[in-house]
């Protein structure tokens, strides 16, 4: 009998190691390397005037202190990672700063020894004398200074400037989002060896991107690609600042392993995380928006200014994707759109779990309930007056989107997922200073260029398969095996998935974007669907039948309708490589004495030998997912706790793969956002200094501020991949900002405008406070 | 100190952090460290059968005591605690990073009140940060695991 593993509660396959201790972190491994750390600026923005390390290359222990006049690409800026014609006046960063230091904890100089306490302990005794220079910081003061303005891009669908005047009513909203980081558990590291022998460079990452971080490397160190191994191990929670090129360390690592002939590790600390990795979410948009009597949408005006930090390396995605998000799954007949890209003294800014999402769908969702509160409506009735229906796909919004084409939905039910979030929200829950949050959001899934996969069945019938993109926690091992298992019918169970690593797949891109399911997923499955394939072709020579009449079901290529008329996957496995010398594993089968099928050469012309294949998918464009979210939130007024009494999600990501496995993205993502509406805020000073770098300020929620939600699915497949699946993994992020601020504004009668909120603010804003 | 029921030497250094010893000198690599000051709780062991962070204690603070990490609650090769597999059946980890500490507090909390109530349970569990999950599978587990073990 064949199973279908495809939307199957499949339990996962990494589990076991992971419980037992037994995962491999880049910090778990050592094997002899040399321990490093940084130094990094205290200043947000400084003239570096001077480094000594004398008296630190005299400590115990210490092997070697690198500042950028030691390297031989220490004058070269690092690569801009994303072009844009409209980034006119980008910059990125160099390895580490030799003349100017631009946020606090910009690394300066580089300590490698017999390990970290040493390490750390020479660190603090590499002087360098730096000239403070002024800082652009806040973000409204930096975007007044014309040299700050890295980019600036101006799109328009419709006429803006007539319909706003034409309409009956019109709006001037002021919205302001606050920076976030991701904060993952494990913070990041790095470990590298150089065979002088072989001359091959090997480096376990912590990254969501080790393709690209091998092409980097491969160029800067003049080596071919094939020459440098790059395998992100176990990594620890990404959420998206784990994609940067380069963080200094991952340069750093392989230069001084290179230099000193021992293997050289890094492992970031968590005060340095909350500085030296890039974070997110800082915007201010100036809205105007124009509408009828009846709630619908005339014309939507947006200009927003958007925190870059430091440097450009990401290019100007970000506000791209905002610029892109904002309408939403509403009809906006006429939208202009306005962003600037501005430089500031703090650390660089590239995407982060929802990247430019979140604030895109604040904006919409406050506007919304503006309108719902002038006209008389409800927030439901608003929003069901203003969704795009479901015979309008494919729905082009008018504005570009981060692929570099423009933005169209695929496909989707908009008015479906709110009737069934509010049936599932049910009636008020009694009590004083209750408020209801609803918000509502798209998003652009699995954007390209492409991803592939190797699958290859081994002679024991088992199946090995690989893919370049890492994993962070999402149970690729266990998807991808479902995906594989469909195509060559077997069990997941005998299906081996690795990720991340470069030596055993060397194309693609990274883990990004909500991209994995729907880029990999998609590869995974054609891989394996050309090995079916191919072993249709040899089967059917063995068992004299056509290939079509075929079918690999139970371990076997058998005949269909005649199931026992078969050969197991292990026996194609051997007969698909000829071989001279039988090795064990059954392959006498496939020796040059034993009976033919067919005279000609044992290899038939134009086939290659093994049970395996390479299969792309590269999408023609974003799949949409697309979602609702509906709370009853209870503020205390004295105290202004919040306690979230029911939070439904009803969530599109077209065909589900394992719903176990998205209902944990889900749960997890709308706990991040929720952390990020009401308790994590990076508290910069003045001096763009970071106030809260640390667990202890920083509060991300624990198991007492997070319910478990009600999850519900609607499933609308995306005709843009065979599989028809969308992305997941940021969408539970994306709405909970808005969905708060509504409930809020509800409960305590104060209008919400920010993020992200915390007691204190809602203290201060019931008190009439700005 | 006693590690997992073997007699384990001290660090030489004794400014060595104890997961810095476990992980470093013993190798015991499944102890993980989040934050290095004691908030996270990823690198939460039992101190004499009590969840501790190591990251807050020296190495030499555990001389005389018996140390249990996660490599030492389900004997390798062998089936997992059934807390271990609790939290694999509820789904209650995704990256995993966080995963050994909570089994250890969650270790810790059950051996104390095998009976939690719901509000029980949140507060047992919330001095471990998870940041993939949303906890809501991890409760899951801990409420399947005191059931189990009744």
């Amino acid at each position: 009998m064949s199973t279908r593993w495809f939307g199957e509660r499949v339990e996962r396959r990494e589990d076991d190691r992971l419980l037992r201790g037994a995962g491999r972190f880049t910090d778990d491994l050592h094997e002899g390397a040399l321990e490093a750390c940084f130094v990094r600026s205290p200043y947000a923005h400084a003239r570096v005037v001077s480094i000594d390390a004398t008296t630190a290359l005299k400590a115990p222990g210490v092997h070697a202190v690198y500042t950028a006049r030691d390297l031989p690409f220490g004058d070269r800026d690092l690569p801009l990672l994303i072009p844009h014609p409209a980034l006119t006046n980008g910059r990125t960063q160099r390895c580490l700063a030799g003349e100017t230091v631009r946020y606090a904890g910009e690394a300066v100089a580089f300590v490698v020894a017999d390990n970290r306490y040493l390490a750390e302990d020479a660190a603090d005794q590499v002087e360098v004398e730096y000239e403070p220079l002024p800082v652009a910081w806040p973000l409204e003061t930096a975007a007044e200074d014309p040299a700050n303005i890295a980019a600036e891009l101006a799109q328009e669908a419709g006429d803006v400037t007539a319909a706003l005047e034409q309409a009956p009513r019109r709006r001037k909203l002021r919205f302001r989002y606050e920076r976030g980081a991701a904060a993952p558990m494990e913070a990041r590291a790095t470990w590298a060896r150089w065979d002088a022998a072989e001359r091959r460079l090997t480096m376990y990452d912590s990254t969501q991107s080790p393709t690209s971080i091998r092409g980097g490397l491969a160029v800067l160190f003049g080596l071919p690609e094939s020459s440098v191994e790059v395998i992100a191990p176990d990594v620890g929670g990404g959420f998206g600042p784990k994609i940067m090129l380069f963080y200094p360390d991952e340069l750093l690592t392989p230069f001084a392993a290179m230099q000193l002939g021992r293997p050289v590790k890094w492992t970031e600390d968590r005060r340095e995380h909350f500085t030296a990795v890039n974070q997110e979410r800082a915007q201010v948009h100036e809205v105007v928006v124009g509408y009828g009597e009846d709630g619908r949408l005339h014309a939507l005006d947006v200009d927003f200014i958007h925190d870059a930090g430091a440097y450009t390396p990401y290019g100007i995605i970000l506000p791209i994707i905002t610029a892109g998000q904002i309408p939403g799954p509403y009809r906006v007949p006429n939208y202009r759109v306005r962003f600037r890209d501005v430089y500031t003294n703090a650390t660089p800014t590239s995407p982060y779990r929802g990247a430019g999402r979140p604030h895109a769908c604040f904006v919409m969702e406050r506007a919304l309930d503006t309108i719902a509160r002038d006209v008389g409506l409800t927030r439901d009735e608003v929003r069901r007056r203003n969704l795009i229906q479901p015979d309008q796909f494919p729905y082009e919004v008018g504005v570009g989107w981060q692929d570099g084409n423009r933005a169209v939905y695929d496909s989707g039910n908009f008015p479906g997922l709110l009737e069934k979030a509010l049936q599932n929200l049910g009636p008020r829950p009694p009590g004083e200073n209750v408020g209801m949050g609803l918000g509502m959001y798209v998003e652009g899934t699995g954007v390209g260029p492409y991803e592939g996969a190797h699958v290859q069945v081994l002679v024991s019938g088992k199946v090995v398969a690989s893919t370049a993109i890492p994993t962070q926690g999402q149970a690729h091992a266990t998807v991808f095996a479902q995906l594989v298992a469909d195509q060559l019918g077997v069990s997941p169970d005998d299906v081996t998935i690795t990720t991340g690593d470069t030596r055993r797949f060397q194309w693609g891109v990274g883990t990004f974007a909500s991209r994995a399911a729907v880029v990999a997923g998609n590869a995974m499955s054609v891989a394996a669907g050309m090995v079916a394939e191919k072993a249709k072709r040899i089967a059917a020579e063995h068992l004299e039948a056509d290939p079509q009449d075929l079918e690999l079901a139970s371990g076997q290529v058998r005949v269909k309708g005649a199931p026992t008329r078969g050969l197991p996957l292990a026996a194609v496995a051997v007969l698909s490589n000829p071989v001279r010398y039988a090795f064990g594993g059954g392959t006498e089968a496939a020796t040059q004495f034993t009976p033919k099928p067919r005279p000609g050469p044992p290899l038939p012309e134009g086939e290659q030998p093994g049970l395996e294949a390479t299969g792309y998918f590269s999408p023609t464009g974003s799949a949409w997912a697309s979602g609702c979210h509906a709370a009853w939130v209870r503020v205390d007024p004295k105290t202004f706790r919040l306690e979230i009494l029911r939070y439904v999600v009803v969530h599109d990501c077209g065909r589900v793969i394992n719903p176990t496995v998205l209902e944990g993205q889900i749960q997890g993502g709308v706990a991040q956002g929720i952390g990020g509406a009401f308790y994590e805020r990076l508290a910069y000073d003045e001096q763009a200094q970071l106030r809260n770098a640390s667990f202890m300020e920083f509060l991300m929620p624990y198991a007492t501020e997070v319910p478990d939600l009600v999850i519900d699915h609607q499933e609308t497949p995306s005709p843009l991949n065979p599989l028809g699946v969308k992305g997941a993994g940021e969408a539970g992020v994306i709405p909970v900002g808005a969905v708060i601020a509504s409930a809020v504004e509800e409960a305590l009668g104060v209008p919400i405008t920010e993020m992200p909120l915390s007691p204190l603010r809602l203290f201060e804003l019931s008190r009439g406070g700005s | 100190m006693r590690v997992n029921g073997v007699e384990r030497p001290l660090p030489h250094d004794p400014r060595t952090l104890l997961s810095d010893h476990l992980r470093h000198n013993l190798r015991l690599t499944g102890t993980h460290v989040g934050c290095e000051h004691g908030v996270c709780g990823c690198c939460t062991v039992l101190l004499d059968g009590r969840p501790v962070r190591s990251c807050l204690l020296l190495a030499v603070q555990a001389n005389g005591h018996e140390v249990t990490t996660i490599e030492g609650l389900a004997p390798a090769g062998g089936p997992l605690h059934p807390i271990q597999r609790a939290f694999h059946e509820a789904h209650a980890l995704q990256c995993g990073f966080c995963t050994p500490g909570f089994v250890l507090a969650v270790k810790g909390f059950l051996d104390a009140h095998p009976n939690p109530s719901d509000a029980e349970i949140d507060e047992g569990i919330s001095g471990n940060l998870c940041r993939c999950t949303g906890y809501a599978n991890i409760r899951k587990a801990v409420k399947q695991a005191a059931a189990q073990a009744r």
